[in-house]
């Protein structure tokens, strides 16, 4: 005798609460603070932020809170609430050459005008689990040394000094207004706005796995990082009613640009080109992977040769870097499919009979 | 939550008239794909993003809703959408097909024939037909645009020369007023004929892949065939279980772990509405 499953209403309810129940843990545990995820777990704060297109560092540590850590179901938290967010107006483009340096370096030049500038990197550090840190109550981390109070210097774009002599391209200035991915449909082909856009809230993974295909040859085209620098930009809009631009904010980014050979094509003449980065929050990996992604969807601008690599190709990169998009689609194949697979069961079974390989079976009831 | 933190049906105005539009150009071509500028909804793609959102946009406070997934109105996924519909826009929900005015569904058309004045409104994954002929939207696009469909007729011919028989059982690709080729979604192809000639208003929507598509009432659609191989709309041959229908498409339902199993109508609403009229199957209680 047989009953239909019912209580779906019921079971959800009960997931929920036990979802809840483990995303606490131990109870004898204390429990995390939003403050403490923003401050000590800042670089997944800020991957949260970059690929859910939100700069809100608060609530990005409380998606990660809410998703126990998974990353990718946080940036969805951030993405699903931003949908709903009014829209009042659009910010000025970011200055990024008046960037207050966190770390800046340049692959290219030893030295150059406002200096190469470490910053908080992992980069020189040996990867040794530091057990102190695993003591509770330890004392409080070394402070690092100030620099003096002069002013900082202007930092001005490595890529400028190369422009000087003609030996990159030239990146002119264009004010058009940008395609808004969030607001309209993606369709082929992309300009370089726009794919820059969908590169930026691009699953990190993603985009270093394609990155990485470009260093070992699909597509490759050798880069330079000609500069990274992290640091905080000022956030300004045109307010109509004052009729001038007032500071609403301030950012950190991360931009890299890097410096890639070229030898000339039938259209160009052989100079460096330029790949871009440019990604909320300090996102190191993720913006010189975008960087080289960027250079390698440029192939048909250049006038290079199409090598069929995955990185070229516009449609294949921007369909499936979005990891909400992916995950979802992914992961629904959980969900019931049974009337479908119903009718493949009886498509395999005719096929089976009438290829002899299965007597007429009744089903036994 | 706050549900008075959101606009009736959850998507601010402005993004439903945007999604109207989409719906009203559908409904104005039918069978073409309009691009539509698909929000990330607080539920996952893939779970019905698109259909959500179609349903938010033309619902209206007087509605009444009614949400299936498989077919079966108390499906987990069906469960949740409902949930969200009646927090969010506080509509009437129901199970009885007769007395919904929009349905969402996913992979199922219901047995009881629509009606005019209803709306069933379609979750779709994968609206594209030629995807897995031409992995390029910038490919089929043309193909569509070109009306360029002998790849299409290619594939369903090598599946008779290597099979015998059209290998697709579901998602069956039909053809929508002599002109665009269409992915009715996944439902069985057992529910194709049901789309043809429709009183209701039958819209599609892709949240992932950001498409609408629309069947306007008493459209013309024909599943793709041959005239020696022509189509056929197939369910498992026997009898529901719970209420003895033979005109239903079935699920199979294993027992025992000793091959026994049963078949029941994958339509609840129709099988409960049977049972009470008095049908009986061979494994009722």
């Amino acid at each position: 005798m047989y009953v239909a499953v019912k209580g779906g209403e019921a079971a959800i309810r009960n997931a929920h609460a036990w979802l809840a129940e483990e995303r606490r843990g131990d109870t004898s545990v204390a429990e995390l603070s939003i403050a403490q995820i923003r401050e000590q777990l800042s670089l997944a704060v800020n991957r949260v932020m970059a690929e859910g297109s939100l700069y809100d560092p608060d609530l990005a540590a409380l998606a990660i809170k809410q998703a126990r850590g998974d990353l990718i179901e946080a940036v969805f938290l951030i993405r699903a609430y931003r949908t709903t967010l009014p829209r009042f107006g659009a910010t000025r483009p970011v200055e990024t050459a008046d960037m207050a340096c966190d770390r800046r370096i340049s692959a290219t030049f030893k030295d150059l005008p406002g200096g190469q500038i470490l910053g908080p990197t992992f980069d020189y550090t040996h990867r040794l689990l530091d057990f102190k840190l695993a003591a509770e109550g330890g004392k409080e981390v070394q402070q690092a040394e100030q620099a003096g109070d002069a002013a900082p210097a202007p930092v001005p774009h490595v890529t400028g000094f190369l422009n000087r002599e003609g030996l990159i391209e030239e990146a002119p200035r264009d004010d058009t207004p940008p395609p808004d991915l969030t607001r309209e449909p993606l369709e082929m082909p992309a300009d370089r706005a726009l794919r820059l856009q969908a590169l930026t809230r691009a699953d990190e993974g993603f985009t270093l796995s394609l990155a990485y295909s470009t260093q070992r040859g699909y597509a490759r085209n050798h880069a330079f990082v000609g500069e990274l620098r992290i640091g905080t930009v000022a956030v300004e809009m045109d307010i109509p009613e004052l009729g001038f631009a007032i500071d609403i904010g301030e950012i950190t980014l991360t931009e890299c640009e890097t410096v890639n050979q070229f030898t000339g094509s039938k259209t160009e003449p052989p100079q460096f080109t330029r790949g871009y980065g440019l990604v909320f929050g300090q996102t190191e990996r993720k913006a010189i992977s975008m960087a080289l992604v960027d250079r390698a969807l440029r192939w048909e601008e250049l006038g290079e040769d199409d090598m069929g690599a995955p990185a070229q190709d516009a449609e294949f990169v921007l369909y499936h870097s979005d990891n909400i998009q992916a995950t979802g689609f992914l992961e629904h194949i959980k969900l019931p499919h049974y009337v479908d697979f119903q009718s493949e069961l009886e498509l395999v079974r005719k096929l089976r009979r009438e290829a002899g390989a299965e007597p007429m079976q009744e089903a036994a009831e | 939550m706050t549900d008075q933190a959101y606009n009736f049906a959850y998507l601010d105005e402005q993004t439903k008239r945007m999604i109207r539009r989409a719906i009203l150009k559908g409904l104005a071509i039918p069978g073409y794909q309009v691009p539509f500028a698909s929000r990330e909804m607080p539920m996952p793609y893939g779970w019905g993003t698109g259909g959500v959102q179609v349903s938010a946009a033309v619902l209206t406070p007087d509605d009444r809703f009614k949400v299936i997934d498989q077919g079966a109105d108390d499906t987990t996924n069906a469960v949740s959408i409902r949930s969200f519909f009646e927090r969010t826009a506080g509509v009437a929900t129901t199970t009885v097909t007769t007395e919904a005015t929009v349905i969402q569904t996913r992979h199922r058309i219901p047995e009881v024939p629509l009606a005019e004045g209803q709306i069933l409104v379609y979750q779709v994954p994968i609206p594209e037909p030629l995807r897995f002929l031409e992995p390029r939207e910038s490919e089929t696009r043309k193909m569509h645009s070109l009306e360029e469909y002998g790849l299409m007729h290619v594939k369903l011919y090598e599946d008779i020369a290597r099979h015998g028989h059209i290998a697709t059982s579901y998602a069956y690709p039909v053809k929508v007023e002599g002109r665009y080729v269409m992915d009715p979604s996944p439902i069985p192809k057992f529910d194709n004929p049901k789309l043809a000639d429709c009183p209701a208003i039958q819209l599609f929507g892709a949240g992932r892949e950001q498409r609408i598509y629309a069947l306007p009432p008493y459209t013309q659609v024909v599943s793709l065939d041959f005239e020696d191989h022509p189509f056929e709309a197939s369910r498992a041959d026997h009898p529901c279980g719970l209420c003895g229908a033979v005109d239903s498409y079935l699920d199979e339902v294993i027992t025992d772990d000793a091959g026994g199993r049963m078949f029941v109508c994958s339509d609840t609403d129709y099988c409960e509405t049977r049972q009470a009229a008095g049908h009986r199957g061979k494994d009722a209680a």
